[in-house]
């Protein structure tokens, strides 16, 4: 049972033994942390795919506490990928590559994401979402002397806050109407108790609100571009890939298991709705931005909306989809922000308009940017086609032909602004032509695995749409 | 099933692609090279395919299929049939060609041929796709290396317009259609996307469902009810069929035309607007052949105003570039025009087109890059005399003159012949009506003719301009080759594409 948690558990050690070398290593050694964190990574998710892979049969474990399944394993293993990665492109920063603090917090929120990913009880999971947010908020606003950056980790607190306030609200009815805080009990007693619709609604929407925020979706969206702009770009991919990521993976599992079959139609026309919105919004305001940090939130914004059409489409396809998607997008958004940072490195502006002739001085980091920007265009070999594509084949499946044209329209605008951003990498020119963009080992590592992840999941995806059934299939 | 031959042709272009990309960026004539021997070899491969194929035999041939995800149903299938290999071979020879023409290329060579090979690969993949996924995911990959090349090294007054506007013209097109594919995947029932099971399914039936119509819409249209396949012809047809260029959605093409380098104008109005033409083919006319038969009236008169309207707007162009751009548009008219007849003429005479209309149309984009590329305008007035400098390119164009006329003795007319035999079939007057595009052809070919290569050199051009390389001599030739060899022996290619046609007929039933 000790194995379940042990990714839990040996990153905590890790956090730990960052923390101690961080007070024993003297300043000018302390930039090895972020090796030590990243190998430290590295080395759980090996060890967790050897020794702790949850059997057939998901349980409950823990009295309750947590559900062993493969949907909670691979979101795990999803996260330390993340994480890993997001180390990577934190140490090639002169801010924050050496600060120990950072890892800690960095490998705490990942804690509380694979709690999240896997908890089976409303206050586990409220308690996991906490330990996630928080140290969260910190990162944020970790550049604590940049006006921008204490303003995103204020601002992200104050959202997180409220947001976690209604949803916790949610969360105390659903226990006064049905007596447990175990989520796979919620349902069984919903479903014995023959409580009033409004009253599973009510809790529904309150709930929505929490988890809307996680996953930044239209109307609780509005924190992420001034977040995202704000927060070191690292912090920023990390929050809108693991995070978002987090967020869908208990948004899936809460709504499949506490409010199906009871409220299944309603859920449905609500995320629709929610869906449509967040598309739309998200790519038309895409459109207008000048600053890269910006345009990818909104463009993460409107992805949550692509995401939303397998959550609805709700058939074995579309929950497949979902997984799928969430692996595909967190690769690519990673390969996009990991861009930023290293061309941030060296020009310390974020402003689109600075990428000219980008591809005369980096042509391997333009290329990188290419083939991430393409891939959430969703043009194929990449794997943003064959997520977009799982999606819209779920909702047409499910009778949603008009989300997935909608959903379709929407990619088309989607295309046009990740289409400008890499007209000015390619085609403009800037007086800093023959000034070469140096990019160090570590962002060499994360965009050359990233990138090829990206052209990997595109091509040969079979295995990893199997995988996604099975781990869709494992939520119950 | 022995040695891979379609899945060789399909990859060794982007293959290539990759290779070039890892040659340091400093060694220009290595990657040119790299390119050039795998344009050859792609060429060696498709032109093996091409005279390999058995006609006794007939049907699809060279299939492979692999499962690629079992789970959906989708397969990489690969195969050619009489309508295919001909654009197969077609796309060898513009590749080679137009890698040729590309040797001075000197800015950024490695990215310019990696992301024309990657182009050349998804439109192979698309030419020889018999599942609709693959069908799909090679169309994409052919569509957005467009973005880039036309961008990056295209004329700079409207290239970033040019585009962007081709971009997504095709990307909504293509998105549309992919809705109609899910549509058919789902309502075929067979979880598969292998579009032999779809043909099957259709026969069997499985497309027959009807809808009722809402009440406003059925008394438009004096129906209660519409048909699956009545329903989702238009969006499939029309949705590759802007990539062929149809009215009213060709506005994108000559924009595109212009704006793109030689080697992509010749890629794109050579290969690239019969792979619409031809994915509208395969994946609306044959997998729904009801909805074809519903709408071919539409079609025919779409194709009909892009003929004669097509060649009235190159008539009055004054630059080199944009007649070839409308002229383009016309003849993709014919081509959707063939189509529209559904008779074995007709078919025959599209798929003819397509290949006689992509040689041509590639000559004369080479051509006019040659030329442009000497002259630094395009304007026809200011132009002169060049039959004086560059002889070899000006008998090219008037070869490829005769041909776009459709002049006996040359490739276009025998695929256009067949086309006008087809319509004439069933509704003589739209023959009639689109026999006025030849004549007018044949003005805006002789005006540039006259203009261009011969009269007098304005004394601005008198000193420095010199003749082209033995490249793009090589290239001239090849393609010149091409369309005499076919127009004095027709069957060469005519019994291929008729046997392609005639399996496209059973489809519908008939003979």
């Amino acid at each position: 049972m000790i194995l379940a948690i042990l990714p839990e558990a040996l990153l905590l050690v890790l956090a730990g033994t960052v923390v101690g070398f961080d007070a024993i290593w003297k300043p000018e050694k302390r930039h090895r942390l972020g090796w030590l964190t990243f190998g430290g990574l590295v080395f759980i998710a090996i060890l967790a795919m050897l020794v702790s892979r949850p059997g057939q049969e998901a349980r409950l474990i823990f009295g309750g506490m947590l559900h062993q399944d493969w949907y909670s394993f691979a979101f795990t293993l999803l996260f330390l990928f993340g994480a890993s990665i997001t180390t990577l492109l934190v140490m090639g920063m002169s801010e924050l590559g050496d600060k120990g603090e950072f890892y800690t917090l960095l490998l705490i929120s990942v804690i509380g994401m694979c709690l999240m990913a896997s908890a089976g009880d409303i206050v586990m999971l409220y308690l996991a979402i906490e330990t996630t947010s928080i140290p969260l908020y910190i990162l944020a606003g970790f550049m604590t002397k940049d006006v921008k950056s204490t303003e995103a980790g204020f601002k992200y607190m104050l959202f997180g806050a409220a947001a976690s306030a209604v949803m916790l609200y949610g969360f105390s009815l659903l226990y006064g109407f049905a007596g447990t805080t175990n989520i796979y009990q919620i349902a069984l007693s919903f479903y014995d108790a023959q409580l009033p619709k409004l009253v599973v609604l009510g809790s529904l929407l309150l709930i929505l609100v929490g988890f809307g925020f996680k996953v930044s979706v239209v109307p609780f969206h509005f924190w992420a571009p001034d977040v995202y702009e704000g927060a070191p770009t690292p912090v920023a991919g990390f929050l809108s890939t693991a995070s978002k990521a987090a967020g869908f993976a208990v948004l899936l599992r809460f709504l499949v298991v506490v409010f199906s079959p009871i409220a299944t139609v309603e859920w449905t026309t609500i995320l629709a709705l929610i869906s449509v919105f967040t598309m739309t919004l998200g790519n038309i305001l895409a459109l207008a931005q000048k600053n890269i940090k910006r345009l990818l939130a909104y463009s993460s914004i409107a992805h949550a909306g692509y995401i939303l059409i397998g959550l609805i489409a709700y058939s074995y396809l579309g929950k497949a989809s979902v997984v799928f998607y969430l692996i595909g997008y967190l690769i690519t958004n990673l390969a996009a922000f990991g861009a930023v940072v290293t061309f941030w490195q060296v020009e310390k502006t974020d402003d689109i308009s600075a990428y000219a002739g980008l591809s005369r001085r980096a042509p391997g980091l333009a290329l990188v940017m290419l083939v991430a920007f393409l891939s959430l265009a969703g043009m194929p070999p990449l794997v943003g086609f064959i997520a977009k594509v799982f999606v819209f084949a779920a909702a047409v499946q499910a009778g949603y032909v008009w989300l997935a044209v909608i959903g379709v329209l929407n990619s088309i605008v989607g295309l046009y602004y990740y289409l400008t951003v890499l007209k000015v990498v390619y085609l403009y020119r800037s007086d800093k032509d023959d000034v070469l963009v140096p990019i160090s080992t570590p962002y060499r590592i994360a965009l050359t695995v990233l990138t090829i992840g990206i052209l990997l999941l595109g091509t040969l995806f079979a295995p990893w749409y199997s995988w996604s059934t099975i781990i869709a299939g494992s939520i119950f | 099933m022995n040695f891979p031959v379609l899945s060789f042709i399909v990859f060794t272009p982007i293959v290539a692609g990759m290779l070039i990309l890892l040659i340091p960026k400093e060694r220009k004539n290595e990657v040119r090279v790299t390119a050039l021997a795998a344009a050859t070899f792609a060429l060696a491969l498709s032109i093996w395919v091409y005279f390999s194929y058995d006609m006794q035999t007939g049907g699809y041939q060279f299939i492979e299929r692999y499962n690629w995800l079992p789970a959906l149903g989708i397969s990489y299938i690969v195969g050619v049939d009489g309508m295919n290999a001909p654009l197969v071979l077609l796309t060898g020879v513009v590749m080679f060609t137009g890698v040729l023409i590309s040797w001075g290329l000197d800015d950024r060579p490695r990215e310019f041929f990696a992301f024309l090979f990657i182009l050349a690969s998804g439109v192979f993949g698309v030419f020889v796709a018999q599942d609709l996924f693959m069908l799909f995911f090679f169309y994409e990959i052919a569509v957005f290396p467009m973005y880039l090349l036309i961008s990056i090294w295209g004329w700079a007054q409207t290239r970033e317009y040019a585009a962007m506007k081709l971009t997504l013209y095709l990307f909504i097109g293509s998105v549309i259609a992919l809705i109609g594919a899910l549509a058919m995947w789902h309502q075929a029932g067979l979880n598969s996307f292998d579009m032999f099971h779809l043909e099957l399914a259709q026969k069997s039936g499985a497309f027959n469902v009807a809808y009722l119509l809402p009440g406003w819409l059925a008394t438009l249209f004096q129906t209660q009810t519409v048909s699956f396949e009545v329903l989702v012809f238009p969006f499939v047809f029309l949705g590759f069929a802007v990539l062929g260029g149809i009215f009213p959605f060709h506005n994108w093409s000559p924009d595109g035309h212009v704006a793109a380098p030689t080697a992509v104008s010749m890629f794109h109005a050579g290969v690239l607007m019969k792979l619409g033409a031809f994915a509208a083919l395969r994946v609306g006319i044959m997998l729904l052949p009801e909805g074809a038969q519903h709408w071919k009236w539409v079609i025919m008169g779409l194709a009909l105003v892009n003929v004669v309207y097509g060649a009235f707007i190159a008539m009055v162009q004054t630059d080199f570039k944009y007649v070839i751009g409308f002229s383009s548009v016309s003849h993709m008219g014919l081509v959707m025009l063939g189509f529209s007849t559904l008779t074995k003429e007709g078919l025959t005479g599209a798929g003819m087109q397509m290949f006689s209309h992509g040689v041509m149309t590639a000559l004369f984009f080479s051509v006019v890059g040659m030329v442009y590329d000497r002259a630094h305008t395009r304007e026809i007035n200011e132009l002169g005399g060049f039959s004086k400098m560059m002889p070899w390119v000006a008998v090219a164009f008037i070869i490829g003159g005769l041909v776009s006329m459709g002049m006996p003795g040359f490739s276009g007319f025998a695929a256009e012949f067949p086309i006008f035999m087809g319509v004439w079939k069933v509704k003589p007057w739209v023959a009639i009506l689109a026999s006025i595009s030849i004549v007018i052809t044949a003005s805006y070919i002789i005006r540039i003719i006259t203009k261009v290569f011969f009269g007098k050199m304005p004394e601005k051009f008198e000193h420095h301009i010199g003749d082209v390389t033995i490249l793009d001599k090589i290239a001239l030739v090849v393609l010149c080759a091409i369309m005499v060899t076919i127009g004095v022996y027709p069957a060469i290619m005519s019994n291929l594409v008729s046997s392609g046609a005639d399996r496209i007929l059973r489809l519908f039933g008939g003979a």
